[in-house]
C-alpha cells in the first residue's frame, strides 16, 4: 500500500463524496463558530427553512468584538458590537448549539477553548469562519478557516465541498537555545519560505524539536501556518496531546479513553511517506525574532538589523514603519506591549511573560496589556499569582478575547504607536489605523515592556 | 448565486504584491450582521490611486491585483466588499486559498494567470488605461488592448459560475451520502463534539 501522510490519512477517513471534476465532500467533526463571521450563515439558513445538521458537533463563543475590561456588553458602549453578540445568542438558542458565552466561565478565544475542553482531538476535521483555526492542527487534527458561505455549509450539511492539498514537511531538529521559544521557530520559518510559500498546501512539523515543545507551544506553531500561507498546519499525536487531553470535559472517558487513544496512537505520517514540499531547519540556528515589516514574513534576529529595500513592497513597510533600513531593532522605542492572542496567551505564554516581569517595573513610557485567551486560564493565572505579578509591574490584567489583535474593540493601538505584540498580524492597521507593530514571543515583549524598548530577555540581569 | 459569463469592461490595475484582506476590509468594518454596503469600505485605509483616482472606478468591473492576492484572514467580508464596490472578475498571478474560495462562492471570477502574462497585461494597461477588456469565462481567454491571453479554471469552478450553481444545493443532494457516512462515523467512541 502507498504510504501516507497523516494528512493523507485524516482526508481518506472523511471522504464521503470522492473528489472528481468536482471537489470532494468533506465530513466535519467539530465546527466552531463566533459573533463576526456567523450571523450570515443563519441568515442563509433561515432563508431557505434549513435546520443546523449536527448542532451536536457545533461549538459557540465570542470572542472577537466583545471588551475585555468587563464582562458586560451594553448597547450603549459599542452598538454593533452588542448587536452581533446577541445575534450570536440568538441564533444559537435557535438552533440548538452550545455557547460559551460572554459571562460563560468557559467563554474565552475559539482557538483556545477547543482545545481547554477536549473538543480539538487528534484525526478530527475542524473547521471555523477564521483563519486561525490552523492552530487545532497542534493534536493532529485537520483543521482549517473557511468563509462565511462556507460556515453555512457546514450548519446545513455537517460538509464542506473541498481539494485535497499538497503536503509540505517542515522538520526542525535539534535543541533550541535559551530564550527561543515556538513563536520564534514560526517566524523564522516564514522568514524562509515567504507569506505565500504554503499556499495550497498542508504543513506537517515534524522533528526533535516540534516533538520537544507542549501543547501550547505546538498551538502556537500551528497557528500561524496560515500566515505562511497554508490554511492548515499539524504535528502528529504523541503522549504530549494524549496527558493534555485526558479528563478534559469533551474527550472521551473511560472505556472510549482506551478505545480513542489506540485509534490516535496509529495516527502518523508513514516513515517513508512522500511530501511534495520539504524543508528541514536545524533548531540550534534559530534565534529569538522579532518582526520590522508589514507581514509576517519581514522579521529578523532580536540582534540583527533591518534589511535593504530591496523591492516596492519592502520600501512601502519600512516607510509605513518609520525604520531604515541596516538599523538594529534593538533598543528601538515603543509604547506599547501585548500579550495576548490564540497565537500566545495560554498558561505557559503568561509564565513565561510573568518570569521576567516579576519584581521589574514596566517602563513609564509604555502601556502593557495582558490578556488571557480564556477565562479558564484566567484562572489558572490568578490560582498561581500571575495576575499579581503582572498587576505590580504596572501591566493590565484583563478579561479573555481577541482584544488588541484584530482592534475590533476599545483596545487599539494609536497612529504612529509602536507596538510588541505576541499576536499574529503586523500588517497595516491591524492593531488600529497608522498602528506599528512588531511580532515577537512573550518572552521579548515582556522584557521590551520593562526596557521600554525593544529587547532581549537573555541580557535581562536578575532583579 | 449571479451567473457569470462573459465580462466587458474598463479595467482597475492594482497590481500591488501580497495584498491582505485586513487591507481590502479592515476589521474595524466586520461588526455588520448583514452583507450589504461594505463597498463603502473597501480599501478604507489603504485607498490605492490606482482605484480610487478613477472617477469611475465603481463602473469598472475588473480588477487587475498582484501576487497572493487576498492573503491572512479568512473573512468572506473582503470579497463582499470587492464585489459591492462593482467589481466581478479579479486578475493575479496567484491567490490566497481561503480567498480563492470565497470568491467562488460569491459569484465573482478569481482568474489565476502565468506571471508573464500578466505582466502583459499590466504593460498593455499602462499603455491603455481607458481600453475595454473582455473576459470570457466559456472560452477561457482575456482579450485586451491586443493583448490574448487564455487562463484555466478547474471545471467545476467553471460550471459553478457558468451557471449559477448553488453549492449548498449540490452537497445537499448528497443527503443520501452524508447520513450513510454518519452512520458509520456515529460508532466511534469520541464523535460527539
Amino acid at each position: 500500500m502507498q504510504p501516507k501522510t497523516i494528512y493523507d490519512k485524516i482526508w481518506e477517513s472523511h471522504i464521503v463524496v470522492p473528489e472528481t471534476d468536482a471537489p470532494a465532500i468533506l465530513f466535519i467533526d467539530l465546527h466552531l463558530i463566533h459573533e463576526v463571521t456567523s450571523p450570515q450563515a443563519f441568515d442563509e439558513l433561515k432563508r431557505r427553512g434549513l435546520a443546523v445538521r449536527r448542532p451536536d458537533l457545533t461549538l459557540a463563543t465570542a470572542d472577537h468584538a466583545i471588551p475585555t475590561t468587563t464582562r458586560v456588553l451594553r448597547a450603549d458602549d459599542d452598538r454593533e458590537a452588542f448587536d452581533q453578540v446577541t445575534r450570536l445568542e440568538s441564533n444559537c438558542s435557535e438552533f440548538g448549539i452550545q455557547l460559551y458565552g460572554l459571562g460563560s466561565p468557559q467563554q474565552g478565544i475559539v482557538h483556545v477553548i477547543g482545545p481547554e475542553l477536549g473538543a480539538t482531538q487528534p484525526g478530527k476535521t475542524i473547521v471555523c469562519g477564521d483563519s486561525h483555526t490552523s492552530t487545532h492542527g497542534a493534536f493532529g487534527a485537520l483543521a482549517f478557516g473557511i468563509g462565511t458561505t462556507e460556515v453555512g455549509h457546514v450548519l446545513a450539511s455537517q460538509c464542506l465541498l473541498q481539494r485535497k492539498a499538497k503536503n509540505f514537511e517542515i522538520r526542525v531538529d535539534g535543541q533550541l537555545k535559551n530564550g527561543v521559544t515556538a513563536k520564534d521557530i514560526i517566524l523564522h520559518v516564514i522568514g524562509q519560505i515567504g507569506i505565500g510559500g504554503g499556499t495550497g498546501h498542508v504543513f506537517e512539523y515534524t522533528g526533535s524539536a516540534v516533538r520537544s515543545l507542549n501543547m501550547d507551544g505546538r498551538m502556537t506553531l500551528c497557528n500561524m501556518s496560515i500566515e505562511g500561507g497554508a490554511r492548515a498546519g499539524l504535528v502528529a499525536p504523541d503522549d504530549t496531546t494524549f496527558e493534555y487531553l485526558a479528563g478534559r470535559p469533551y474527550a472521551p472517558q473511560g472505556a472510549a479513553w482506551d478505545q480513542a487513544l489506540s485509534r490516535w496512537r496509529a495516527l502518523k505520517s508513514d516513515p517513508d511517506a512522500s511530501y511534495d514540499r520539504r524543508i528541514s531547519i536545524d533548531a540550534s540556528s534559530i534565534e529569538p525574532m522579532i518582526t520590522f515589516g508589514t507581514n509576517p514574513g519581514m522579521s529578523i534576529p532580536i540582534t540583527g538589523v533591518i534589511p535593504e529595500a530591496r523591492n516596492e513592497e519592502l520600501r512601502r513597510a519600512l516607510d509605513y514603519m518609520a525604520l531604515r533600513p541596516g538599523q538594529p531593532l534593538l533598543g528601538h522605542p515603543i509604547d506599547v506591549v501585548f500579550i495576548g492572542s490564540c497565537t500566545n496567551s495560554r498558561l505557559s505564554d503568561l509564565r513565561a511573560a510573568a518570569e521576567v516581569l516579576k519584581g521589574r517595573k514596566v517602563a513609564p513610557n509604555v502601556r502593557a496589556v495582558v490578556v488571557p485567551g480564556s477565562q479558564q486560564i484566567k484562572k489558572l493565572a490568578e490560582d498561581e499569582g500571575l495576575d499579581r505579578i503582572f498587576k505590580e509591574a504596572g501591566a493590565e490584567w484583563r478579561e479573555s478575547g481577541c482584544s488588541m489583535c484584530i482592534a475590533m474593540n476599545a483596545d487599539k493601538l494609536g497612529p504612529g504607536q509602536y507596538s510588541i505584540s505576541t499576536s499574529n498580524r503586523n500588517f497595516e492597521g491591524r492593531q488600529g489605523p497608522g498602528g506599528r507593530t512588531l511580532l515577537a514571543s512573550p518572552l521579548t515583549a515582556a522584557a521590551s515592556a520593562v526596557a521600554g524598548r525593544v529587547a532581549d530577555s537573555r541580557r535581562m540581569v536578575n532583579p | 448565486m449571479n451567473k457569470l459569463v462573459r465580462v466587458t469592461s474598463r479595467v482597475a490595475c492594482f497590481p500591488a504584491e501580497n495584498i491582505n484582506t485586513d487591507q481590502i476590509i479592515p476589521a474595524r468594518f466586520l461588526k455588520a450582521v448583514d452583507k450589504a454596503g461594505f463597498g463603502n469600505h473597501l480599501f478604507a485605509d489603504l485607498r490605492p490611486p490606482e482605484i480610487f483616482g478613477l472617477p469611475d472606478a465603481r463602473q469598472r468591473e475588473i480588477l487587475i491585483a498582484g501576487r497572493n492576492f487576498g492573503c491572512g484572514s479568512s473573512r468572506e467580508h473582503a470579497v463582499w466588499a470587492i464585489r459591492d464596490f462593482g467589481f466581478r472578475v479579479v486578475i493575479a498571478p496567484s491567490f490566497a486559498d481561503i480567498f480563492k474560495e470565497n470568491s467562488l462562492k460569491n459569484g465573482m471570477l478569481a482568474v489565476e494567470l502565468e506571471s508573464a502574462m500578466h505582466a502583459d497585461l499590466v504593460n498593455a494597461h499602462s499603455k491603455s488605461p481607458q481600453a475595454e477588456m473582455t473576459v470570457d469565462l466559456e472560452q477561457q481567454r482575456i482579450a485586451f488592448a491586443g493583448v490574448d491571453a487564455r487562463f484555466t479554471i478547474n471545471s467545476f469552478s467553471r460550471t459553478c459560475l457558468l451557471e449559477g450553481l448553488d453549492e449548498l444545493g449540490y452537497i445537499l443532494r448528497h443527503a443520501a451520502q452524508i447520513e450513510a457516512f454518519e452512520g458509520i462515523w456515529g460508532q466511534r467512541p469520541n464523535s460527539r463534539a
